[in-house]
Formats: structure tokens, sequence, C-alpha cells
């Protein structure tokens, strides 16, 4: 895991400030139906390469962000404010 | 050739010369009856008692690296049946029962060593928590003893009892749990599968899954297409990566577990013995350094390291359980890649194609049942039926609210 992580907010940052939730998805409307909903909840492209996360500055600005990682080196290409940027669903 | 004291005897007498390689090196034939991906544990298990058990002898193991090189040679070597639910626990149990005759069933000194596990409890709730979980291993036939506080203080005198924060109240044991050679596990499973006319082949990375007509014909991989007959998955942490050459998307994360041992101390824990407060499991082996573990570091990894954080962290939690450890110097640490399922629960199952089978999804705990994956995934395989202990195991459980949450965790897999 890369030891800075940049914060559109903060600047980079030390990791330790911040905490993963894990996959960035977009939440399903309520009546998307069940195949929707499974796809939502339990099922993840989990790739080796970049993946977006979303990550809470816990100690530092407290906002929540959508990191892109790779999973297989760590570099960080990019981050931005999860409030600014939903990502598309990746079904 | 048959290993035993007297083997040993006379290779001594002739100067060693007389070993040969454990299993052969073969080139890949154009077609298996069964092609398993994943030369790790799980995967040379299934290959041994399909040969062994089920009579199905034309089989592949195909590994992208060497035998013993992912998960089964970077755990902390621990066995245990001390699981609560229904659908887990039969099938751990049957684990444990294999463990216990393996070494004699595959002619291997895997130096299984049931030494005792102790899970320490630091609160009312907890010990409330150990002894419904005693109980319900017991109404399955596991042995289970609830200790309390002066019991274990005779045990291990060492922990930190009156910890201000986290006092030691006692713990529950499992006698029957301890500790196997996790290489060992390996090679004897890869001997005595390769005996009876599995190929192992190595060095061989899998690149794609080719279907004809809706079922599986083969596989491509980095030595040429291998064709099979049945197709069977056991790829760990990279699960997803090769279930999805089928089309497949799984209920799955890969997140890397560090494990660490540390220089060698004059022996001082005989069994195997677990923090209550926090994520933390220590033995000591037989060359004296201690061996532990802690969390997942949290976050997705497909690389085999972990980071320094997570170090401390576990570190920390050592020392609040054992205050003697803060002289103690760690010798190495390694990670695996673990395939973290949605409930924390494995998966041994068909697949929506008909010769495709899948085992995955095994969290933290796929050493101790290596040889319960093995044999159940070999019966599904040969026979098309879920094996009875590992009816639970449905990767469509998810769909159908049929969750195996040991821990209560819900769908969040870095917490389980």
């Amino acid at each position: 895991m890369a030891s800075l992580v940049s914060c559109p907010h903060c600047g980079s940052r030390p990791k330790e400030e911040f905490t993963v939730k894990g996959a960035a998805l977009k939440r399903p409307a309520p009546d998307a139906g069940q195949e929707r909903w499974m796809d939502y909840v339990y099922l993840r492209d989990n790739p080796r390469g970049a993946y977006d996360e979303y990550w809470h500055h816990t100690s530092g600005c407290r906002r929540w962000l959508v990191v892109t990682r790779d999973t297989a080196t760590h570099e960080i290409a990019a981050s931005r404010d999860a409030a600014l940027d939903v990502p598309e669903t990746r079904a | 050739m048959r290993y035993s004291a007297l083997s040993v005897f006379l290779n001594g007498l002739r100067g060693n010369k007389g070993w040969g390689p454990a299993w052969r090196s073969p080139q890949p034939k154009p077609h298996y009856d069964v092609v398993i991906v994943g030369g790790g544990g799980h995967g040379l298990a299934t290959a041994y008692y399909l040969a062994k058990e089920f009579g199905i002898t034309n089989v592949a193991v195909v590994e992208k690296g060497y035998i013993g090189s992912g998960n089964v040679g970077r755990n902390t070597t621990i066995i245990r049946s001390n699981y609560l639910l229904q659908g887990n626990n039969p099938f751990y149990e049957l684990s444990m029962k294999l463990w216990e005759g393996l070494e004699q069933d595959f002619n291997f000194n895997a130096m299984v060593s049931q030494r005792g596990v102790v899970n320490l409890y630091h609160s009312d709730a907890q010990r409330d928590a150990y002894t419904r979980r005693g109980n319900a291993m017991r109404l399955h036939g596991v042995d289970a003893d609830l200790l309390d506080r002066e019991q274990i203080s005779a045990m291990l005198p060492f922990l930190d009892f009156d910890n201000a924060r986290f006092p030691i109240q006692g713990g529950l044991m499992q006698k029957r749990g301890g500790t196997v050679r996790h290489d060992a596990v390996a090679w004897g499973y890869a001997r005595g599968a390769d005996m009876r006319g599995v190929d192992i082949i190595q060095d061989c990375e899998v690149t794609g899954i080719r279907r004809e007509n809706g079922v599986v014909t083969g596989v491509e991989t980095t030595k040429g297409f291998i064709g099979c007959g049945k197709l069977a998955l056991a790829a760990a942490g990279n699960s997803s990566r090769v279930a999805e050459m089928a089309g497949m998307k799984l209920p799955l994360e890969s997140h890397v577990l560090q494990a660490f041992v540390s220089e060698g101390l004059k022996p001082f824990i005989d069994c195997v013995v677990t923090f209550g407060a926090g994520h933390f499991y220590c033995s000591q082996s037989d060359k004296g350094g201690l061996v532990f573990g802690g969390d997942i570091d949290g976050y997705n990894s497909y690389a085999q390291r972990g980071n320094l954080a997570t170090v401390e962290h576990v570190a920390e939690a050592g020392k609040a359980m054992i205050p003697g450890l803060s002289r103690v110097r760690v010798l190495r640490s390694w990670g695996g890649i673990m395939d973290m399922s949605m409930d924390g629960s494995p998966i041994i199952d068909r697949t929506h194609i008909d010769n495709l089978y899948l085992n995955s999804g095994w969290c933290y705990g796929g050493f101790k049942a290596t040889p319960a994956s093995g044999f159940c995934f070999a019966h599904l395989i040969a026979r098309n039926t879920p094996q009875e202990t590992a009816t639970a195991f449905r990767l469509d459980r998810f769909a159908r609210g049929f969750m195996l949450d040991e821990k209560g965790q819900g769908a969040q897999p870095n917490l389980h």
C-alpha cells in the first residue's frame, strides 16, 4: 500500500489517516430488481489492477473520497471527493 | 519409494544417495479427465483424493508458480475445528479427523502436532459466547473445554492477566487442535498424487478457458492448450481472475494477510493461544521461533506483501497479551492473498457451466481445511453431488439468503 494518499482537500497525507471502506459502487434504485441488488451487495469485479474504492479521511478533513488505486502495485492514480464523483456502475 | 524408518536407515548407510525427487516434472498431455487450476494445498489435496478415493487418476494440477509458493506456505500452520455454525462444524471436524490420520495415509511426515488451541476471553459476555460455542462443538461431537483464569494461568503464566483494559478471565480450549508443518502438507499431497499418476505441472499459468457449446473443453496455458473433461478451479486469491475467464463474477475480494516468525526462543508456549480482545494468534515452532499473525491489512490487494501499519498493529496486540514479547525481535514476515468471501465462509460448488467446478472463498481459514476441502471437492467432481459435510458451501447461497456468517459481519469481506 502506498505510504501517502492524496486528498483533494488536504494534499498528500500518510495512509494511516485514512480508513478504507471498499469498492466504490453505485447504489441501485430501490426498485432495481433482485438481480441488480444481488450484484451490488455480493458480487465484486476484484481486479488485479486499477480499482475505484471509497476511503474516508478519518483523521483529516473527514470527507469520503473515491480513490483509484492499483491492487497489485498499490499506486494511487487519482482521488476525488465522493460527493462530486459518483462512479459509474461496474456491472 | 515408501518412506519408513528403515528406508531412512538404509539410505543413510549408502550416503543418502538413493533419494529421488518426490514427484515428476512431466510435460502436459493433450487431454486429461480432470484439470485442476491451482497447485496449492487444496488443489493438490483434491488431486490426491480424486486418485486415491475416487479412482480418477488421469488428472493434471496446473500451477503458475512452484508447489508450495502460495498460501499453503504462507500461513501460521494452525489446525482446529472450533466452529459454531451447523453448516461449518461437521466439515471442519472432518478435516480434523483427516489431519489425525494424514501422515499414515499419505506416508509423509507432516509433523501434525495436536498441542491444543486456546481462545482467551476477557469479559463476561465473551465467556458466554465461548460457552455457547463450546456447547455447539460438543453437540457436534467435537472436544471443547472451558477453562477459568486459574487453569489458564497454570498453562500460560506469562500472559497479562491483569491488563487494565482487557483482563484475562479464561479461555476455550480445543485440545485436538494444534499445528502442522505446512510445506510438508503440500509436498506430501503432491507426492501422493504423483505416485498415483497425477501430473503436477509447475510454472504453467492458465491464460484462458476454452468453451464450446456451453461446456469447458480445456485451458489455454503458457505451456499450450490442455484439454479436459472437467475443469476444477482452486486458485485461492486469484479465483476471481480465473473465474472471469469463464465469464463468472464471484462474491469475493482478494486481501493480503501477513504472518510473522520471531527469532528462536527457549520453549515457553506449548499450545496455540489467541487473543480475544484483538486479532492475534501465536504458537511456537519446533525451532523455537514464535509463529504469529493478526488481521488482514484491510484493502484489496494482489501483492504478496503487507503494510508496516499492520505489522505495528499485530505487534501491539501481541504485546497486550504477552508483555514479554516487547523484547523479541521479528525474524521475517510475509503476505498471502486471501480469497475473502462475502460471509466469511467458503464455496465448494458446481457452476453455471456443467463441467466447471469451483473451490474458493477460504478467507483466513484455508490451511486447516486443506484435507476436507480436497476430499469434498474431489467428491463433488467425481460424483457431481456435494459431500455430506459440505452441502452448505453453495455459490448461490448469497442470492437465496442462506449465508454462513460465523462472525456476523455481513457482506463486508475485509471485516471477516
